[in-house]
């Protein structure tokens, strides 16, 4: 023991605020330093693999609804590699999957379904529906009815500063996608308009009225945004597990 | 009598004090009100979240009502909010005790500590319910309030540090190491797990440096540790000076407090990535935080030990002081919880019980047992001493209090247990022909009923918290029941004689 070592004592540490401070606050990071420092300079922590891409704007300001209803409280998007998970959900989530998720919503319980993989899993109108009344499409669902978002306009005259917010923490948003911002978040939501250079900056987004209303609503932006999850990666571009490991 | 010789460190200050020393107590007489308050709006939101996951019906279908937005306001009602002002009250009490000293920076500071920081748990909750968010559980408040959470901290932390260096008693309590590592480390998880660049100086949304895994990991570097240091070193300050008060025996052993301090709070800030198993954080992490949480198996017990074995020779005491009864098994709530947090942390079990209704179960056990009950016994000690009362109004409603909770923790560990195994093995279950034999909303329906039960669980347990309140009540108004004392333990005067 500590004590019975010539020269030093517990004692001398309870005499003395500053040591006891001093030991307090060294003994308290080692762990933390070890296990979070190296996550930011092992290459191989985040897979490579194509397709990730930073969220469109609708995408976006669709991921913020998700964020600020708490849906992270019942739904993971975080499948791990077990049989059933793999064949319920789909493939196993990659690091590189959520990259761009500031914060990650890997989640910590399901009280609903996984969600990492649930784009295009259903129609835009069974979203649409789901979201309105959940039990009007699955009956034994115990999930909140979000009725109230369906004509809500969606706020969107700040998009610009959010995707210049996450350009600073590490999105790499170029002038371009800042620019059209505006225009590549209405253009989204409207079958109608020239999306070509909407599907050019952001491949894959999904481009429908997704409500049927009029204005852009933020149900258009949440649906949006589920739609596009999980399906950014082409898994039959890669064969073996080798290619993906971290 | 108190007769064993107490060790330097182990040493209970107070017993010095002359008699007409009266300490600062106002503000902690504040902080136990508050305490009381909260503790019965964070459970009456936790029973009211429970229902709405029996009967959805209850979310109202008003956005400031859903699920997603009260299951924050629940979480840091009972841990911030009743948790924090336990926390404030009993360490702002005892480390003037223990030091001989006034509290540092005076009455006025303490009372600024307490309006501020009910103001702010104020604002954390209207911020929720309005849908200001950071998206990350137990970190839910914005930028904006988590700096103005800084400040009261910094405030507290120079208060009860500056409390300790000007001690007139040689050395520093056991309580208090506790008590500053916690204050210390939690100061470095929230300014850690809070660094956000917000998106415009006069809103409220902002975005955190990291992403991705780095924000998974350190969002449950912070998470963990929340429950590490908030919930468990701080309520071990509370453990190591109220057990040896109330029981009037010394700490049980003074070397086995060394050990307990120093390794507990060395392994709890490894354990974050068990909550992360089997996800794309790297392996090596992973490895790391669940071989540190078993680790953590052994200070946890130690500590165990180290509070119940204080009863030694006073065992006679559960019998006749429901107040005592509350602390010590508030302690083995503490070791049951701290045994299952390990088993739950080994990747196979994890593999089942991550994301169901175990994990839930746990985490009340830990929070209605041990901080808690921990919790009420420190408040039931308080408030004849800070109401300058001879005794509690009544003893009997103690013991009315301790059973009501205690079936209801019962039922709701046993319900989340059942539910939680059950959901794990229905997910993964095959049918004959290899195929998956339970779609996700039939493992949905099949908790109904332990929904319920929970909900029952927390009825009985805000039930019991509210037979606290008015005891409290009556007591700080001077009354007295009229009932039938508890009977001294027939053996006492063997026991007494030692």
């Amino acid at each position: 023991m500590a004590e019975e070592k010539k020269g030093f004592s517990h004692d001398t540490i309870e005499r003395n605020t500053l040591l006891l401070i001093v030991l307090i606050l060294i003994t308290v990071s080692i762990g933390g330093l070890v296990q979070i420092v190296p996550l930011f300079t092992i290459e191989s922590t985040i897979e490579k693999v194509d397709g990730v891409r930073p969220y469109s704007p609708l995408e976006l300001a669709g991921q913020n609804i998700y964020y600020r209803e708490g849906c992270y409280n019942c739904h993971s998007q975080q499948i791990r590699p077990f049989r059933d998970e793999v064949e319920r959900y789909g493939h196993y989530s990659l690091a590189a999957e959520s990259m761009y998720d500031h914060p990650f919503q890997w989640g910590s319980k399901r009280t609903g379904p996984d969600l990492a993989r649930v784009g295009g899993k259903y129609s835009n109108d069974w979203q649409v529906a789901h979201l309105v009344d959940p039990r009007a499409v699955v009956p034994e669902s115990i999930m909140p009815g979000y009725a109230w978002m369906k004509d809500r306009p969606l706020k969107y005259t700040d998009i610009q500063d959010h995707m210049k917010t996450l350009r600073i923490v590490g999105v790499p948003y170029s002038d371009e996608q800042i620019a059209s911002a505006k225009a590549d978040l209405e253009a989204q939501k409207n079958p109608d308009a020239d999306t070509a250079g909407l599907m050019k900056r952001y491949p894959k987004a999904v481009v429908a009225n997704f409500t049927g209303n009029k204005g852009v609503t933020e149900m258009d932006a949440l649906v949006a945004y589920l739609q596009v999850l999980g399906t950014m990666v082409d898994f039959t571009k890669y064969q073996s597990p080798k290619q993906l490991q971290q | 009598m108190t007769s064993a010789t107490l060790t330097p460190g182990a040493a209970l200050g107070s017993q010095r004090v002359s008699e007409n020393v009266r300490y600062y107590e106002d503000a902690v007489r504040l902080f136990v009100i508050a305490a009381v308050f909260w503790g019965v709006v964070g459970f009456l939101a936790g029973v009211f979240i429970a229902l709405q996951l029996a009967f959805p019906a209850l979310n109202l279908g008003l956005e400031w009502t859903s699920f997603g937005r009260l299951r924050p306001v629940h979480t840091s009602a009972v841990i911030f909010a009743f948790g924090g002002n336990v926390l404030f009250a009993t360490s702002l009490y005892s480390v003037q005790r223990t030091s001989r000293q006034f509290l540092f920076g005076g009455e006025g500071l303490a009372k600024f500590v307490f309006w501020n920081y009910n103001i702010f748990i104020v604002l954390a909750a209207l911020s929720y319910v309005l849908g200001y968010t950071q998206g990350k559980e137990y970190a839910e408040p914005e930028w904006i309030l988590d700096l103005y959470l800084t400040v009261i901290w910094v405030l507290y932390a120079i208060q009860f540090i500056g409390t300790v260096m000007t001690r007139k008693e040689s050395h520093i309590y056991v309580a208090n190491w506790f008590f500053m590592a916690f204050i210390l480390t939690v100061a470095i998880l929230h300014i850690g797990n809070n660094v956000n660049v917000p998106v415009s100086l006069t809103g409220m949304k902002s975005y955190p440096f990291v992403s991705g895994v780095q924000s998974a990991m350190v969002q449950w570097w912070y998470g963990h540790n929340a429950v590490g240091f908030f919930l468990t070193a701080g309520f071990l300050g509370i453990m190591y000076y109220f057990v040896p008060k109330r029981a009037e025996r010394p700490v049980y052993s003074y070397r086995l407090s060394i050990v307990h301090f120093w390794t507990l709070i060395f392994l709890y800030i490894w354990a974050g990535p068990h909550h992360l198993h089997y996800t794309a954080l790297p392996d090596w992490a992973q490895t790391l935080g669940m071989t540190f949480s078993v680790m953590l198996w052994m200070p946890s017990w130690g500590g165990m030990i180290n509070g119940i074995m204080t009863l030694s020779g006073a065992w006679d005491k559960l019998r006749t002081d429901p107040v005592l009864r509350f602390l010590v098994t508030s302690v083995a709530f503490y070791g049951m919880s701290t045994f299952e947090g390990p088993l739950m942390s080994v990747k196979p079990v994890n593999a089942l019980s991550h994301y169901t209704d175990w994990t839930i179960g746990h985490v009340h056990s830990g929070a209605l047992g041990w901080v808690a009950f921990i919790s009420f016994g420190a408040i039931y000690y308080l408030v004849p001493v800070l109401w300058k009362r001879s005794q509690l109004y009544s003893l009997r409603l103690v013991s009315y209090h301790f059973w009501t909770a205690t079936i209801g923790i019962v039922l709701y560990i046993t319900a989340m247990w059942v539910s939680g195994i059950m959901q794990g093995l229905m997910w993964r279950a095959y049918d004959n022909l290899g195929f998956l034999q339970y779609s996700f909303v039939e493992t949905v329906a099949a908790m109904h009923p332990f929904y319920v039960i929970r909900a029952l669980g927390g009825v009985l347990f805000l039930a019991g918290a509210l037979i606290m309140v008015y005891n409290l009540w009556r007591t700080a108004k001077g009354d007295v029941r009229i009932e039938k004392p508890y009977a001294s333990a027939p053996h006492k005067a063997a026991v007494g004689a030692a």
